[in-house]
């Protein structure tokens, strides 16, 4: 039995029937690190001392006859811009290079007390901006499918992880689709719940107002694990959504009634690769054939998505990012400095890459004196638009089904040189953190070269029990989810 | 002067709540650098505001105090400028939503009442505190940012006011309101209270402003009251040399008492505005409006009205009882148990509970004597007197016993038992043959003469009032 291939819930009834330790998953999965991991590069950091003494306390635990958590057992690997105590948490910048944070991540702490094991932090695109893991300052994650290619972004390295067998599951953010699309290049069922589903207390800001933490995972049922244990109400994210979580798992297999299924043409227009639209249109047949009914959609607000995300996001971060100044933590230039605004030049030109220098500068434009009314304002009113778009949408159908990414996963260096280009790659993932609905991204066919390709279900707000259960009604029907790549 | 002066003030009002406005962090004043702070007042990565809601109530009371419409949704907006003291490099405060707009506060200038518009009141967060080493030659300056995140309120009056005492008169209302609905201690030692004054200068009977100049750094109402005598005489001269007066901001230098210049208008800062993602807009229902109305005390405007409407104080007496809300408050207290007239009572007070309260430099809520101990003293004041009333407050202000245990303690009590009086009569005439003769021959100060003597043989205790009749009776009846 090769333990790190199994599903994390695999895992955990194994480690609860006490057919293997703790210990024993611990020291195979970072073999299998140590082997994959030269290729991958998925890990900024692992943690093997603190991972090793998590296990012991879950075995001494488990054999005692103790209660365990939800998560008992499982490693998991974490998105390196989600706080973790006394483990470095960089954003894949300079910046932060040495930051050890001294609290952790509502998440973390969650999956702590349900007793996951945390075995080190995942790269990113720095401070979780780019869609190709091209902009970490410290190295490039590779597709675990193809090594010259791009895992996706900014969580590849999480999805990297995942897909290499070099994790059991992983916590992501998704701002634009920085968890579903990684996990469509990778093969990977990636979640990102309702805005205010999960808290985002300890998640490094990007943008506040569409940053959400979710998972990836091997399948459905995972995901709704993982998912159960870091829903719910925090009192330290005002944005948090005091709503109860409802159960994920117990009803997973069971899609209610008829099921109505959007297709918006929007969605499957110029810019779609033909080898993804065949994919997804043939998963929408499957779909059909178990009974649902495919309603055709008009999302017609969707195409300004991509332009308002940009003015959004980048507004948000070029604030969010201000703190990075060298007063009381991170990077400080060893050049000298006459005055404290060459400090804070000097600090942010050293310690941030060029694509956050390019957001911060585009953030701070939008926000300036005279332009605030047509450019924040105005992103401001079409999101507004395109929130409505899905409502209207939501009144007929009970879940939104579209690709993933307009392509499969492209090569190193494809588009470094374009951000517009690099920027249309999350132009189906953009419109679920515009309007905060939960999407998730689960595995739906290989392109001829073998890479991976994601469909994309999306859900009205708080409804990830619904779009968990079709997603798991196609996986149930197919086994795309089951492909393991060659590596080594 | 030909010129018209007109000034518009900012106040910044720390809250006085425990906790700080995002995060549970101690506010206290004065603690070692550091001490209270936490990753969210720090703005370290990832952390995340939690709206004080005292802080938010405050604000609000504040604002209907301030006769201020409140805005039934208000939310919050980041302002952004770089500075060592600003842990985030943005300050959460409120631009496109305040919680209140259009108010204002009257006040009265040598008798005339005049009426200062609030143009907003908002609430936002408090700056850290830069501390330069003493050290001479050090290259770099400590934060404190103990004071990073205390809830801060600002009020913003319109440009309303035209020379020194209307803005003397402005500050020392809103002061006493703040201190009246217990929304701040308005401790400027402290910096509890800040202004920041924009003043500019026009010809008389000109309809346009002429350029303003923004004052900040004014931590004392004396600082506000120089720097704009400072800058009238400053831009009138400028005006007078037929030059212009520069739109900027100065900084006062209370040292040296002068204005310098900080930066120009071309310099200043672009805020770039936006609504602070991390918090939820509020939606203020009539019914929190209500509530929050209900705890505002009685003004001190119309308590002094009817302290001398309905109590008969002297206006000028309750102006002096109304200035300190618990002065007031202990005022009525005392009316309210005691059956002896207000007048009485406010003297007492204001005569003699202030003058302790002064030398003990302490306020009236510490004052050890309470209104009921000083009731006690004033009722049994025509048993004992009242040189002898003085002495016991002082007693009970020292051992903080009651009037009636010091007076039976120390004996105390007046001599009022006719026989007994007559008997030390008798014998200070004897003493005192020549001032009686005197008294017979129509010299009336000879009286007082000989009452004197009997209360130093009393040590004060004799009821002077009967002492006169029974000196009156005797004298008279030995002369016929
Ligand atoms: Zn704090």
């Amino acid at each position: 039995m090769i333990l790190h291939e199994l599903s994390a819930n695999n895992i955990k009834e194994k480690l609860i029937k006490r057919e293997i330790s703790a210990q024993e998953v611990v020291e195979d999965l970072f073999e299998k690190i140590y082997l994959n991991e030269p290729s991958v590069k998925a890990y900024l950091c692992l943690d093997k001392e603190g991972a090793l003494l998590k296990a012991r306390e879950i075995d001494e635990k488990l054999s005692s006859g103790a209660k365990v958590g939800l998560l008992a057992g499982i490693p998991v690997a974490i998105k390196d811009n989600i706080c973790t105590s006394g483990i470095k948490t960089t954003c894949a910048s300079r910046m932060l290079e040495n930051f050890v944070p001294p609290y952790d991540a509502f998440v973390v702490k969650r999956i702590k007390e349900e007793d996951a094991i945390i075995i080190g932090k995942t790269n990113l695109d720095e401070f979780a901006m780019g869609s190709s893991n091209e902009n970490s300052a410290f190295h490039v994650t590779r597709n675990p499918w193809n090594t010259d290619y791009i895992p996706g972004g900014s969580g590849g390295g999480s999805a990297a992880a995942v897909t290499a067998d070099m994790a059991f599951m992983a916590l992501g953010s998704d701002t634009g689709g920085s968890i579903r699309q990684p996990s469509a290049f990778c093969g990977n069922v990636g979640c990102k719940p309702t805005y205010g589903r999960v808290s985002r207390y300890g998640l490094v800001a990007f943008a506040s107002s569409l940053d959400q933490i979710g998972s990836i995972t091997k399948n459905v049922y995972d995901a709704a694990l993982l998912l159960q244990v870091v829903s719910g109400y925090d009192g330290y994210d005002s944005t948090s959504a005091n709503i109860g979580v409802p159960d994920y798992i117990s009803g997973i297999n069971s899609v209610s009634g008829n099921l109505r299924i959007g297709v918006p043409r929007e969605f499957f227009g110029d810019g779609l690769n033909t080898e993804v639209a065949n994919a997804v249109t043939n998963a929408l047949e499957i779909y059909k054939k178990n009974g649902a009914e495919l309603v055709d959609l008009s999302l017609p607000h969707c195409g300004y998505a991509v332009a308002t995300y940009y003015i959004i996001a980048t507004a948000e971060a070029s604030s969010n990012l201000a703190r990075y100044d060298g007063v009381r933590y991170g990077h400080r230039s060893q050049l000298s400095e006459d005055n404290i605004i060459d400090m804070y030049c000097r600090v942010r030109a050293e310690g941030f890459g060029s694509e956050v220098k390019r957001r911060i500068l585009l953030g701070n434009y939008v926000l300036s004196a005279g332009f605030y009314d047509a450019y924040y304002l105005k992103a401001s009113k079409v999101r507004s638009l395109i929130k409505g778009d899905f409502e209207d949408a939501f009144n007929k159908v009970d879940c939104i089904i579209s690709p993933t990414c307009p392509s499969p996963a492209f090569k190193i260096g494809e588009k470094i040189t374009d951000p517009l280009e690099m920027y249309l790659s999350d132009i189906y993932t953009i419109p679920a953190n515009l309007v905060g609905i939960p999407g998730i991204s689960i595995p739906c066919g290989f392109t001829t070269t073998g890479l991976p390709i994601g469909m994309q279900i999306m859900g009205k707000h708080f409804e990830e029990e619904k779009i968990l259960k079709v997603a798991k009604l196609f996986e149930n029907e197919t086994d795309f989810h089951l492909k393991k790549p060659e590596l080594i | 002067m030909k010129y018209e002066v007109v000034i518009g003030l900012e106040t910044h009002a720390e809250l006085d709540t425990e906790s700080k406005l995002f995060c549970g962090c101690c506010t206290k004043f004065g603690s070692e650098p550091n001490t209270q702070t936490c990753p969210v007042c720090l703005g370290l990565p990832g952390v995340l505001p939690v709206m004080n809601k005292k802080a938010f109530e405050h604000s609000l009371k504040a604002a209907l105090t301030l006769n201020c419409e409140i805005s039934k949704f208000t939310n919050f907006d980041r302002k952004s400028y770089y500075y060592p003291d600003l842990p985030k490099n943005y300050q959460t405060s409120q631009n496109y939503f305040n919680i209140g707009n259009n108010g204002f506060v009257d006040i009265v200038v040598k008798g005339k009442e005049k009426r200062i518009d609030i143009h907003n009141v908002h609430l936002e967060e408090e700056a850290g505190k830069l501390v330069h080493p003493e050290a001479s030659g050090a290259n770099y300056s400590l934060v404190d940012f103990n004071r990073a995140g205390v809830p801060l309120l600002e009020i913003v009056t319109q440009p309303d006011m035209r020379n020194v005492e209307e803005v003397e008169s402005y500050m020392q209302a809103l002061r006493c309101i703040l201190l009246y609905i217990g929304v701040s201690d308005c401790k400027m030692e402290e910096g509890s209270l800040r202004f920041e004054a924009s003043i500019s200068l026009r010809e008389k009977g000109s309809e346009t402003l002429g350029n303003r100049v923004e004052i900040k750094n004014l931590n004392s109402m004396k600082a506000v009251l120089k720097v704009i005598t400072y800058e009238i005489s400053r831009q009138s001269l400028l005006l007078n040399k037929g030059e212009d007066v520069l739109l900027e901001t100065r900084l006062w230098d209370d040292v040296n008492s002068v204005s310098r210049r900080m930066r120009s208008k071309e310099e200043s800062h672009d805020y770039r505005y936006f609504p602070e993602p991390d918090l939820v807009p509020f939606w203020i229902e009539q019914e929190w409006i209500d509530e929050t109305r209900a705890t505002i005390p009685e003004l001190p405007v119309s308590r002094r009205r009817r302290f001398v409407d309905e109590l008969f104080v002297s206006d000028y007496d309750a102006g002096i009882l109304t200035e300190d809300k618990f002065l007031a408050d202990y005022f009525e207290e005392c009316v309210k148990i005691s059956q002896n007239s207000p007048k009485e009572l406010s003297n007492w007070i204001i005569n003699d509970v202030l003058r302790e309260l002064n030398e003990r430099k302490t306020n009236v809520r510490d004052f050890v004597v309470s209104p009921e101990m000083l009731v006690e003293l004033v009722n049994i004041k025509p048993t004992i007197g009242s040189s002898i009333a003085k002495e016991v407050f002082s007693e009970m202000m020292n051992t903080g016993k009651g009037a009636q245990s010091i007076v039976k303690e120390k004996d105390l009590a007046q001599m009022d038992d006719t026989s007994e009086l007559n008997a030390i009569i008798i014998k200070v005439i004897e003493e005192n043959p020549k001032a009686a003769e005197d008294y017979g021959q129509g010299k009336k100060n000879a009286l007082a003469f000989l009452i004197g003597q009997t209360m130093k043989a009393t040590k004060g205790k004799a009821n002077p009032k009967i002492l006169t009749e029974l000196f009156k009776q005797r004298l008279s009846a030995s002369s016929k």
